[in-house]
């Protein structure tokens, strides 16, 4: 019984928690929303978050100790990127790059 | 509606659904609670870090003081995520608690990505269904990991890259949308920086922190640049 009400208190916790983080720039900046400020960082911080999730994430797909250093995850990556630019279609490079990385990844074409 | 948001949600779907059933099998093999609480934290939490950060919480039983700490700091990066969409959710209305509930990394990529109409309206209806489509591809992978525990037979080692490929793809998309390339070598900087110096926990709110850091130096100098000019033409 006290290891439900444990796991129940946890699971608000964690919910709250995390809720906090998500809501609270619209608790404190709703009024600022046309400030310059806010203005300048709602134009330019998507683009930088992008790039900086994508490359936290490729580096750690990446194998790092191989013979070639992260090519197992590079490869993938610069096919999507290179397939993005050549059709532009979302799904398409999407896919091509993560059955490029599946397949390097379960048959161990890149020797560890 | 619903066929185009499929189509736009569908690279998280491959991304969640590994993700979220990498945490249920976590879940189950590692804890004695019943399989349902882990669908249940997908629910109530909706995190994908947070919630295998919890599995190893709940393992040693922390102080509820601590989760709430820890929770906090890992999620931390989301703090910055509002300030692009203030505007965006702005009368949104009953949508707007659930779109806020909702905003995890992907579904901000996606929400500020997306080309958009001059109604809306009906794009927030849209912003709506996108979060809800993302939430349920996580609580079901959520679900089945759990549900299936260690005997999950499909090798699917590798699929979450569709999450790593969504990420690159959606960085051409906002510099084609921008045509600024100066936001994307800077977050790319504070990634490879932030790789380098910080433990893998403190990696992205490390990152951006210098990228709002760096934003902010860009914003005054463009400001006093304008200042100057004004001074000189006035």
């Amino acid at each position: 019984m006290a290891e439900s009400w444990y796991l129940a208190a946890f699971i608000g916790v964690t919910a709250i928690a995390t809720f906090a983080t998500r809501v609270i720039p619209f608790l404190f900046f709703e009024r600022h929303t046309d400030h310059p400020l806010i203005k300048h960082l709602g134009r330019y911080l998507p683009a930088a978050v992008m790039a900086l999730l994508a490359t936290v994430f490729l580096q750690r797909s990446a194998n790092w100790s191989a013979d070639v250093p992260g090519l197992d995850a590079l490869l993938p990556g610069l096919l999507v990127v290179v397939i993005h630019l050549w059709r532009r279609n979302a799904l398409l490079s999407i896919a091509a790059g993560t059955i490029a990385y599946m397949t390097i990844q379960q048959l161990a074409l890149v020797p560890a | 509606m619903n066929q185009s948001v499929f189509r736009l949600t569908l690279p998280i779907l491959f991304g969640y659904l590994p993700l979220g059933m990498a945490f249920g099998v976590l879940f189950t093999t590692q804890l004695d609670y019943p399989w349902w609480a882990a669908p249940l934290m997908g629910l109530v939490v909706y995190a994908g870090a947070g919630q295998i950060l919890a599995v190893s919480l709940l393992a040693v039983n922390a102080g509820l003081l601590e989760v709430l700490i820890a929770m906090f700091v890992l999620n931390a990066r989301h703090l910055f995520y509002g300030l692009s969409l203030l505007g965006q959710f702005r009368g949104a209305g009953w949508r707007k608690a659930y779109l806020i509930f909702g905003l995890t990394d992907e579904t901000y990529s996606l929400l500020t990505s997306r080309s958009r109409s001059g109604d809306r309206h009906h794009e927030q209806a849209v912003d709506f269904r996108i979060t809800l489509f993302n939430q349920c591809y996580w609580v079901a992978g959520c679900a089945a990991g759990a549900l299936l525990g260690a005997n999950v037979t499909f090798d699917s080692t590798g699929i979450e890259f569709a999450l790593v490929a969504l990420f690159i793809v959606l960085t051409i998309e906002q510099f084609r949308a921008l045509g600024d390339s100066f936001p994307i070598w800077t977050g790319a900087a504070a990634a490879a920086v932030a790789t380098f110096l910080l433990p893998a926990a403190h990696q992205l709110i490390g990152a951006i922190l210098m990228v709002t850091l760096v934003l902010l130096i860009q914003y005054r100098r463009l400001r006093s640049a304008r200042l100057q000019e004004g001074l000189e033409h006035g």
